[in-house]
Parts: C-alpha cells; sequence; structure tokens
C-alpha cells in the first residue's frame, strides 16, 4: 500500500541554516532513500519550492480564481514529499522516524 | 467531619492532572459525529483470542499512539473488555452516538491507514506495552477518581481497569510494571467500601473502618508487589499505596517514594503529592515551600489550592487560608468534595474573625 509522507517546516527555519545544518538534513534524506531503496519501497519524493513561488488554484463551477501564495498561510508549510510503499502504518512510521521535523503520514486510497 | 485534609487530599490530588485530560478530550468532542457501522471493517478482530500472544496484540492495538486517547480507551474497552457501545458510553456519561462515533472514527483509521494488527517486535514492544498501561490506568483512575458528577466513584470503571490489568500481566508475564500496575490498582480498589459513608460523604483514609476494606485483594496486591524488583512510575505507586494501607504510616517513607517518582516522572500532580507527604513527615512550612513556584493552570484542579489552604490553617494564617479556599472551590466539580471544602473555609473564617 501506498503512503505519502509529506515534510512540513517552517521555511525560515531552512534559510537561517548553515551550510552544516542543511548537509546534516540532507544527509537524513540520503539514509533514507538508501532505506527505501534497499526494500524497493520508493515510489516517488520531491523538494518542494519555496511558498514565495506557489499559485493556489481554485476552481468551481468551471470558474477558477488563482492566487498568489500558498493553500493555506501557517507558520509551518509542506516542503516535500515521499511517496512510499509499506505493509502497514508502522513501517511507514518507522521510515518517517528518520526524518528530523514534522512529518505527516498518509495512506494513499487504491484506485 | 474528618480532620485530617492531608490524607483526604491525597486522595483526590490526582485529578490535578486527570482535569487536564478531560478540557483535551471535552475540545476532541466537538469533532463532526459520524454513525457507528460495523461493515466499515467486517473482519474485525473480537475478542475470543484465548493465545496470550493475539490478546497482547489486540491491546498494542487498541492503544495505538496513531489513535486518539480517548479513542484508545473506548476501543480497548469494546474490543478487549467485550464491553457494548452503549455500556461504555454510560460509564463516561456521553451519548451512546457520540461514543459509537468514537469508535468508528478509530476503526476507520485502522482500516484505512493499515494500523497492523499483530505483535510489535522486540524493539517497539515496549513502548507500545507501557501506552497499554497508561490506557488501563486512565480507565481505573476515571473510575476511581471521576472528573464529574455527584459519586466520587464508578466501581464498573475501576472493575474493568482491573480485568484488563489481569489479561495484560497474564499476557505479558516478563513485564514487572505490569504487575505493579495490577497490584496498583488492588490496592485503591479494596478500600472501595470505606472511602464514603452512607451518605455518600468522603471518609479519610485513617478514619476509614478497616473491616470494610477487602482483605484478599489487598493480600493478592501486596504478593504481586513482592515480586516485582523494578523501580518503574507504577512500581513506586503501587508501594506509596501499600505503605498508605500500614496501621501507622510511614510519611517519611513515603515522601521518598514520592522524590524518587518525581525524578522518574516530573509533574505538578506528584509534586502536590509529595508536598502532602513531606507536610506530614515534617510540618506543614516544609511542604508548603515545595508548591512554591507551582502555579495551578487557568481552569485547573482544586488539588494545588486546597492544600495551601490546609498547610496554612496548619501554620495558622487562616486568613491567607480563606482565598486559597475559594479557588479550591471554585475548581472542584465533584459535590462531596466541595461541601467538604466550604466546611473547611467556614471553620478557618471562623477562627480568623474570632
Amino acid at each position: 500500500m501506498k503512503y505519502a509522507l509529506l515534510i512540513y517546516d517552517d521555511e525560515k527555519t531552512w534559510a537561517g541554516m548553515s551550510e552544516a545544518e542543511q548537509g546534516a538534513v540532507f544527509a537524513e534524506h540520503g539514509r533514507l532513500g538508501e532505506a527505501l531503496a534497499a526494500r524497493n519501497a520508493h515510489v516517488a519524493g520531491e523538494q518542494l519550492g519555496p511558498t514565495a513561488t506557489a499559485t493556489t488554484v481554485r476552481t468551481s463551477n468551471g470558474e477558477s480564481v488563482l492566487t498568489d501564495g500558498p493553500f493555506a498561510e501557517l507558520k509551518e508549510h509542506l516542503t516535500g514529499f515521499y511517496l512510499i510503499e509499506a505493509d502497514s502504518l508502522d513501517e511507514a512510521v518507522a521510515y518517517a522516524k528518520m526524518l528530523s521535523g514534522t512529518v505527516e503520514v498518509r495512506p494513499c486510497i487504491d484506485h | 467531619m474528618p480532620d485530617n485534609p492531608a490524607a483526604w487530599l491525597l486522595t483526590v490530588a490526582r485529578r490535578h492532572a486527570l482535569d487536564i485530560q478531560r478540557r483535551r478530550a471535552t475540545a476532541r468532542r466537538k469533532a463532526p459525529l459520524i454513525a457507528e457501522d460495523e461493515a466499515v471493517t467486517p473482519d474485525w478482530p473480537t475478542r475470543d483470542a484465548d493465545i496470550p500472544d493475539e490478546r497482547l496484540a489486540l491491546m498494542t492495538l487498541c492503544c495505538h499512539p496513531a489513535l486518539a486517547p480517548e479513542a484508545r480507551v473506548a476501543l480497548t474497552l469494546r474490543l478487549v473488555g467485550g464491553l457494548t457501545t452503549r455500556e461504555i458510553a454510560r460509564m463516561f456519561f456521553v451519548q451512546e452516538t457520540a461514543m459509537a462515533a468514537r469508535l468508528t472514527r478509530a476503526k476507520h483509521k485502522i482500516a484505512a491507514a493499515r494500523i497492523p494488527f499483530e505483535l510489535p517486535d522486540a524493539t517497539v514492544l515496549h513502548e507500545r506495552l507501557s501506552g497499554v498501561k497508561t490506557v488501563v490506568y486512565l480507565i481505573f483512575t476515571e473510575g476511581y477518581a471521576p472528573t464529574s458528577g455527584a459519586s466520587l466513584m464508578r466501581g464498573a470503571l475501576c472493575e474493568e481497569a482491573i480485568r484488563l490489568g489481569r489479561v495484560l500481566s497474564q499476557a505479558a508475564p516478563d513485564d514487572g510494571e505490569a504487575r505493579a500496575l495490577l497490584a496498583l490498582m488492588l490496592l485503591h480498589h479494596a478500600r472501595r467500601d470505606a472511602r464514603t459513608d452512607a451518605a455518600g460523604h468522603v471518609v479519610l483514609l485513617r478514619d476509614q473502618d478497616r473491616t470494610l476494606w477487602r482483605g484478599e485483594e489487598i493480600e493478592e496486591g501486596r504478593r504481586l508487589l513482592a515480586g516485582v524488583a523494578g523501580e518503574g512510575p507504577y512500581a513506586l505507586q503501587a508501594r506509596i499505596a501499600a505503605a498508605h494501607l500500614m496501621a501507622q504510616t510511614d510519611w517519611s517513607g513515603i515522601a521518598a517514594l514520592y522524590a524518587r517518582l518525581e525524578r522518574l516522572t516530573p509533574s505538578p500532580a506528584v509534586r502536590l503529592n509529595r508536598a502532602i507527604a513531606v507536610a506530614e513527615a515534617q510540618g506543614a512550612a516544609a511542604g508548603l515551600a515545595l508548591l512554591d513556584g507551582l502555579d495551578a493552570p487557568t481552569g485547573g484542579s482544586m488539588g494545588l489550592p486546597a492544600a495551601r489552604a490546609e498547610f496554612l490553617v496548619r501554620l495558622g494564617r487562616d486568613r491567607e487560608a480563606l482565598a486559597q479556599y475559594d479557588a479550591a472551590i471554585a475548581a472542584s466539580g465533584v459535590t462531596p468534595e466541595r461541601t467538604f471544602l466550604e466546611a473547611r473555609r467556614a471553620e478557618a473564617a471562623a477562627r480568623s474573625r474570632g
């Protein structure tokens, strides 16, 4: 079954990090990537561009309204995601725990 | 009217922590209701699982950390305890439809997020068992010191928690803390018939009719505890409960146990209990000093101001005690408790006028 690991972070935190600190974060992602690859569990994953570059599109009855910025103005935003294959929530959570910070684990619906 | 407020306070002080839990639970209850639909999970595990590992797997599933705490309680009672949704709703004074919705949401999440129904591996089992114990003890304390209503005790919840504690302790025989938890609950519950008088008023531990205590349950609790070597939070609490049942109360010993418990699980409630024991062992001034800097949360429980009031009264500072009694009375949600506090306040007021 597929799970999405949605990574939430304060963009300012990332921007304020030293190169060494950013390196430590990349290292975590490297270890997660290896763990996923070892079990053939990696489906997709991307780091997202900053929310300053986001556009939100709301469409109803064929009418679309575009707004500059992310869906919701929060302190923490979606900054990246993984789409993984796991047998259970426990397994998906074990992967999520390999990253520092806040990760929302969401099962995907199979169609 | 009981004359030893310290002993009485000891029995109610743990409500401090429960109050916070209750407020959080109330906030969550405002979520939209969904009717219970058993069809959501047709192959739902049932409790005919007599194999210890199966039972343990079911308990760890019901108490999974990905579920909301009040859902863990409800699921455990429903699936491990085998209670009906209606029975659980009555125990917690909520509408059956609301309890059904809570169970449905939890079952839906288990199915949709695929929370596994299997015994966790050894690396996480310890952590999960700790979550199971928390749920069992939460059920017990809600029965032992209910957060609302006219009755001081809701025996059915206590008995159910003890039953769950037996299941857990049999399924996890190597877990000393599970055995200590069962001992703790037995030692408290053994005094159920002596804790209130015919009119439903509080009877302090030292004034209780010991012939009403259930000797065989106390014996079982002590026996279980004797086999526990560790110094976990439940072992310490059970030793404190056992110490309170001795004919001569060793307050210094109890204060020392609380100090160890506080190092392990620091919280305002533990500090409060420790202060009460220290006040008995070394005097009210020492107890009062331990409460310095401890602030009651807004809308918090009566334990802290009530203890301060009693310490001040003992130090002859009746006038200062009045405001603390007022705060305690305002925070008290259970009728017998409020009656007791109001009487104590009236006595202090009379003395401070005289």
